[in-house]
């Protein structure tokens, strides 16, 4: 068995972050993540790396699309208000085919809101935060252990696809320890970057832009960037499902939630109630099939997340015409407990 | 002595060179360019007088002279 | 007879999209000269704000990154931290540098981030159509500053070449203009030295260069470069604000 060290969340992203190759990080103070910039403060300077402490989200961003246009693994963290800082040029690496790795340690909005844990950047993650047609690849953790792994897969993906990545936990998945394998399940590889900037030596001079002036230019770059985003749909779903086969009632959760569901499902078995979990890891590409394949047999969904219903919208449209989906939902720091799942799936099964 | 080339096609008709050509040799043209503008030019005949001083083309927003000499 | 001035190797042949008598195309042709004498355009990397600044890389056959609006100093400090070997340029217009994107080129600056830019200020946004920049000149008429621009309600021009020289960080500060021979002479000497100061790991170093807008100020060609004789010089001095000369940084 692999040695296990009982880690925070923050930390074993951080700590991911750089056996994933990112020599680069730039940041801004913000709770609940900064354990993470703490952390790499520490450690990058002695691993090869550089690490600065950014005086906006603005700034940190763009350091890490400075970075990235390098053809280096870079990344950036914050919560709620810095993520809403950095969208425009994340929009800008969309649309310039430059990977990178944002993280939201979610904390309750909006406005300047709270640090306590919440689900509710979903959308904006999820249906990108910025402006034009581009999406985010989007992994949501609900382990520490999947904190240091999907960290690794962002950047992974995010190299494959040229796209910014993003890993987005609540506060409570950042703050909480648990064992955690500190080695990457399998060996990491960092692919060549033939595109980067490095200056012309021995080439043609190479452009990373985003500005497309000239008519039918921006229109087939779009249609370019959604083949890309199909290509994920296709290939790059990740999802956990939990006793399905013979459920009455499928719980589609992701993050804290999904844990609180597991509870929950075990408890509601033992009541004789036949309840099954689907967990999305990938919020895009979101698990559409695989919904939709759950819900035509089992014809009740409930989902359950820490907001006032974001992720339920794409339960909906990806179900089985039929399927009765009901909602429950805890925002602004708010957390489902077990029992209140039990009482929301008893009330859709219409089980006293 | 020395002489300029002007690319016709580029020249949008500013004339800083006209304006800072230290023997006012350089001349509108008489017929304008594809894009409409009436285009500085030398007269090859002012030849002798041209210094060969780069005044003209060191402020040419467009690149548009070479100088000989 | 040989040839003894053409076109620089670090431009392209395009044409510029620049308006008649646009000094940009001037600041351009600098930079690729002194680029060609440096003998730097394989090893540099051109990062432009967004503006009329913005079509850097049709003009330079060089690597270039281009950056959102305001931000170029931040991604050139990401880009220059992961290639330190690479000369990094930045080449922005006044609303870029000066307005949405002061808080990145101060704290680029205070950094000391070993970049240099090039700040075009011709007083206006020029891209956009003329609207009022931190820079427009009091009492000067924009199509946001219809009026002419009043202290009261617009506040005072901004001087960005000597507000940088005050911070640790900058190695160079200057501001220079492009509307004469002499001056574009000593613009000339102020991008080489604006290059070396980063070649010799000195620092930050920025060059102002005070630019024409002509189609925006509603001037001829020529009385644009008069305007910057005699409007824009007396409130935007000429000069070296700040000029590292040994490491006495070190």
């Amino acid at each position: 068995m692999t040695p296990r060290a009982l880690t925070k969340g923050n930390i074993a992203l951080a700590e991911g972050a750089i056996q994933a190759g990112c020599l680069y990080y730039f940041g801004y103070p913000i709770t609940p993540q900064n354990d993470i910039p703490e952390y790499l403060a520490r450690n990058l300077p002695k691993r090869g790396g550089i690490f600065i402490p950014a005086e906006s989200e603005i700034a940190s961003i763009n350091m890490v699309m400075g970075a990235a246009a390098s053809g280096k693994r870079a990344m950036t963290s914050s919560s709620g208000p810095g993520i809403s800082l950095m969208q425009e040029a994340m929009s800008y690496m969309a649309g310039s085919d430059i990977p990178c790795v944002v993280v939201n340690i979610m904390r309750v909005g909006p406005g300047l809101g709270g640090i306590e844990p919440t689900q509710g950047d979903y959308n904006q993650a999820v249906h990108g935060g910025g402006h034009g047609d581009y999406k985010n690849i989007v992994l949501a953790p609900a382990s520490v252990q999947e904190m240091f792994d999907l960290t690794i897969k962002a950047f992974e993906l995010a190299d494959k696809y040229r796209n910014p990545a993003m890993v987005v936990a609540d506060a409570m998945i950042g703050q909480f320890q648990e064992p955690c394998r500190l080695t990457p399940a399998e060996p990491i590889l960092i692919p060549e970057k033939p595109w980067a900037l490095t200056g012309r030596q021995g080439r043609k001079p190479q452009l990373l832009k985003s500005l497309y002036l000239a008519p039918g230019e921006q229109e087939a770059h779009n249609l370019r960037m959604k083949a890309k985003y199909d290509e994920i749909q296709e290939h790059e779903v990740m999802l956990e499902t939990r006793e399905l086969d013979d459920a009455e009632i499928m719980i589609v959760a992701f993050g804290t939630p999904s844990r609180v569901a597991k509870s929950a499902l075990t408890q509601a078995r033992e009541m004789g109630i036949r309840a099954g979990l689907l967990r999305p890891i990938t919020l895009f590409p979101f698990p559409e099939k695989e919904i939709r394949e759950y819900s035509s047999k089992i014809r009740k969904v409930l989902v359950v997340e820490m907001n006032t219903g974001q992720m339920v919208r794409d339960v909906r449209i990806n179900s089985h015409p039929e399927a009765e989906i009901s909602f429950y939902g805890r925002p602004g720091g708010g957390i489902p407990y077990p029992d209140d799942i039990i009482r929301e799936i008893k009330k859709a099964l219409k089980k006293s | 002595m020395a002489y300029i080339i002007i690319d016709k096609e580029r020249c949008k008709g500013c004339y800083f060179c006209i304006e800072f050509c230290p023997k006012n040799i350089i001349v509108i043209s008489k017929e304008h360019n594809k894009l409409g503008y009436f285009p500085a030019e030398f007269p090859m005949e002012d030849e002798d007088k041209c210094t060969g001083c780069k005044t003209c083309a060191s402020m040419c927003p467009d690149m548009a002279i070479e100088v000989y000499k | 007879m040989n040839r003894i001035f053409k076109r620089p190797d670090s431009l392209t042949d395009a044409n510029t999209h620049f308006c008649p008598g646009c000094t940009h195309g001037i600041a351009h042709r600098l930079i690729a000269e002194v680029m060609d004498e440096l003998g730097i355009t394989d090893n540099t990397i051109g990062i432009p704000g967004v503006g009329c600044c913005v079509f850097l890389y049709t003009y330079f056959p060089i690597d270039v990154l281009e950056a959102p609006h305001g931000r170029a100093p931040a991604c050139a400090t990401g880009m220059k931290r992961a290639q330190p070997d690479k000369i990094v340029f930045v080449y922005q217009g006044d609303g870029d540098l000066a307005a949405i994107g002061t808080s990145e080129v101060i704290h680029a600056a205070n950094r000391g981030e070993n970049i240099t830019i090039f700040f075009i200020n011709n007083s206006v946004y020029g891209m956009t159509g003329g609207q009022m920049a931190p820079t427009t000149l009091l009492g000067q008429q924009t199509t946001t500053s219809p009026y002419g621009r009043d202290f009261q309600s617009e506040g005072y021009p901004i001087r960005m070449a000597e507000l940088l020289a005050t911070l640790e960080g900058v190695a160079y500060s200057t501001r220079v203009a492009l509307h004469s021979p002499k001056h574009v002479n000593q613009a000339r000497k102020a991008v080489r030295k604006a290059f070396e100061m980063q070649m010799n790991g000195m620092g930050f170093s920025m060059v102002e260069m005070l630019s024409t807008c002509n189609t925006n100020w509603r001037v001829s060609p020529l009385e644009a470069l008069k305007t910057i004789e005699n409007e824009m010089i007396p409130y935007y001095p000429l000069g070296v604000f700040k000029e590292r000369t040994g490491k006495d940084f070190l």
